[in-house]
């Protein structure tokens, strides 16, 4: 789960971090009287789950809280990159001195939360990772023993070589790597660190990304959770237990299975079609899943055909079976339907299809076949 | 005959009173798995299904039994837990099924797992079967074969469809490995393949990966610098939109994005076999044998 900069900010600050003072806004007024509170310049962000935000117009300086009310009435309501802007963060316009990177990431290689810090920050880090990876320093976290001062002051002259900022800056590491448990991340960073002209440093801008494994055992954590900036489709799809990502093409795909639902639309775009979806109905399906599952596919106007193809493990197929011709009886097909059904309780399944009037194939290759000539309008 | 289980398999299942653990139970049972004992703290002497004895603790069901493997069923918020115990109680095989494991628990798990030298596979992963012999997992046992080919896979349901192909076209397995799809697991490619290579009634491995990490990648570098017998490969998630699943700062360390792309032209590179689709598993096999 992505969490927004301003969400960020308030746990780093809650973990002890210096981040300067600033608050969100959903209105214009609400813009303008955080403003006055702060007095002096501000910067006015757009709170959207996207990077580019400034290249987007989302991010303005404003000298006054009247300017600040103005950057906030364009702000609000823009769309960056297919997302609608509902709040900005108001934020004192910091003097900068130094702009650095700190970051902390679970690493597959090594099995651990690894440290990254780098003097060249303030820009896209992943450009920094690309044109000058050796710009980047990386130290894996024991958990037993978490960040060790040394470890931290070690990495904190690598950024400066002021004794006090590198253990101001060492501290931040520190706790970062403990709010990085604390919270359940699987991605922390501050971007940028900065030293202002009279040597104090600061996170200016932060971002974090929660494990959603995580969620369940961390309520306060869970609530943070922004629905509004995310597609409706894919909202509805987490509230039924599916796991969906809508993509551009015309056949809707409904698989059991992550692996196997990527190698169906890897199949369906070899036989010459485009997957309209990814849906994962997951294991031990009961037949409301995956009711609510045709609901979200016919609910796309892009899908031309829909395409089951189901693997039964856990997921049983008589469940499936129940499921489509429960579905259809509630809200009929308007376009055409393809089901794949193998494994457990196959043949109870099919049975169920076949006295609804549903043709039931059982090879994957052929299934697909079918459902990318059905989306162009073709006869199977 | 098989790597990592066989028929001298001597099973603990953790969870076993569990709604997916007795469901599953019943079925390694029924596959002919020994399934020597089961846990469930509070349940202890307890029978499941009039002749697994129920123990409070993985200590007391190891000491009563002599349980070489364990397999957890447990929810979520106590997989981790339940890996420890298995461990610390000196099994040499743990599998965990159980899927949405917090990550940072298992930086915890795999370091206690290492230094005592036993094996972990998973979690959120399916198990492993060697047909005929046993079955630890919820690998549905009437799509496998016995015979000599090896499977390992990052994959649940994508396992099993390829599993049917080899099946329904003659070609059987010694053992079956799903490794689970998390970000960290215990047992990756490169340990099965390695295992694969040693045993002696394996003749080719089949690797079925995904997209996101190089796991893959180094399992081509060691299928180069190390394997005798052919191997094929399969990348799921060849049209996956990129940066859905994956943060891109994880590709900082690492160096890689992680696509499909990437991985089966290492595979390529390293003389694996690359399947385009499930259904080429059969034709590329009997070009390599």
């Amino acid at each position: 789960m992505n969490l927004h900069e301003y969400q960020a900010r308030e746990l780093l600050k809650r973990y002890g971090i210096p981040v300067p003072d600033a608050n969100v806004a959903d209105t214009p007024e609400q813009a303008r009287s955080i403003a006055q509170r702060l007095g002096g310049k501000v910067v006015i962000k757009a709170q959207v789950h996207t990077g580019g935000r400034g290249k987007a117009g989302g991010v303005k300086l404003a000298a006054t809280a009247d300017e600040a009310f103005a950057h906030a009435s364009k702000i609000l309501g823009m769309t960056i990159k297919g997302l609608t802007v509902h709040k900005v963060l108001v934020a004192p316009a910091t003097d900068i001195a130094s702009e650095s990177y700190v970051g902390i990431i679970v690493d597959r290689g090594s099995q651990r939360p690894v440290l990254m810090v780098s003097a060249a920050g303030g820009i896209d880090i992943e450009e920094v990772a690309a044109q000058t990876p050796e710009k980047i320093h990386r130290l894996p976290i024991d958990p037993r023993y978490g960040l060790l001062d040394h470890q931290a002051l070690g990495l904190g002259f690598t950024l400066f070589r002021d004794a006090a900022q590198a253990r101001a800056a060492a501290d931040v590491m520190k706790k970062l790597a403990v709010a990085f448990y604390g919270v359940g991340a699987s991605l922390a960073e501050i971007n940028p660190l900065v030293t202002t002209p009279v040597g104090e440093v600061l996170a200016l801008d932060a971002k974090i990304v929660i494990d959603d494994n995580e969620l369940d055992r961390r309520p306060d954590i869970a609530a943070l959770r922004d629905a509004s900036a995310e597609a409706p489709s894919e909202v509805q799809a987490r509230a039924a237990g599916l796991t969906f990502i809508k993509l551009e093409g015309s056949v809707g795909c409904c698989v059991n299975g992550a692996g196997l639902a990527m190698a169906t639309m890897d199949l369906v775009k070899y036989y010459g079609g485009e997957p309209a979806n990814f849906l994962d109905i997951g294991g031990s399906s009961n037949p409301q899943k995956v009711v609510n599952a045709l609901n979200i596919i016919t609910g796309d106007p892009s899908v031309k055909a829909i395409l089951f193809n189901i693997f039964g493990g856990i997921t049983r197929g008589d469940d499936v079976a129940n499921g489509i011709v429960q579905a259809t009886r509630e809200v009929p097909l308007k376009v055409p339907i393809v089901i794949r059904l193998t494994g457990t309780n196959q043949a109870e399944g099919v049975k169920i299809l076949k006295a609804a009037g549903f043709p039931a194939l059982t090879d994957m290759d052929e299934a697909v076949k079918q459902a990318v000539a059905r989306a162009k309008g073709q006869a199977a | 005959m098989s790597v990592f289980i066989n028929k001298d398999t001597r099973l603990v299942v953790q969870g076993i009173t569990g709604r997916d653990g007795s469901f599953h139970s019943k079925l390694m049972l029924a596959y002919g798995t020994q399934i020597v004992a089961g846990v469930t703290p509070g349940k202890g002497g307890q029978t499941f299904e009039g002749k697994v004895p129920v123990c409070n603790t993985v200590a007391q069901a190891v000491a009563a039994t002599r349980a070489n493997a364990s397999v957890i069923y447990v929810p979520a918020p106590f997989a981790a837990s339940a890996t420890f115990e298995a461990v610390d109680a000196a099994l040499p095989l743990v599998v965990c099924i159980t899927e949405g494991v917090p990550v940072l628990d298992m930086t915890k798990v795999l370091p206690f797992v290492n230094e005592r030298g036993a094996r972990l596979i998973g979690p959120n992963c399916p198990g492993l079967i060697s047909p005929g012999q046993s079955n630890v997992g919820i690998i549905p046992g009437n799509i496998c074969k016995p015979g000599k080919i090896g499977v390992v896979s990052r994959s649940g349901t994508l396992t099993y469809e390829i599993i049917h192909q080899l099946s329904t076209n003659g070609y059987g397995q010694s053992t079956c490995v799903g490794i689970g799809g998390d970000p960290l697991i215990g047992t990756n490619f490169i340990h099965c393949l390695e295992a694969f290579e040693k045993d002696p009634e394996t003749v080719a491995v089949v690797m079925i990966g995904e997209i996101g990490g190089t796991d893959e990648q180094q399992a081509a570098a060691l299928v180069q610098a190390k394997m005798k017998k052919p191997v094929i490969g399969f990348i799921a998630g060849q049209t996956a939109p990129p940066g859905r699943r994956m943060g891109h700062a994880g590709a900082i360390i690492s160096g890689s994005s992680g696509t499909a792309a990437e991985k089966m032209q290492a595979f390529a590179r390293a003389g694996i076999s690359v399947m385009k689709r499930p259904a080429d598993v059969v034709p590329l096999l009997k070009e390599r044998l």
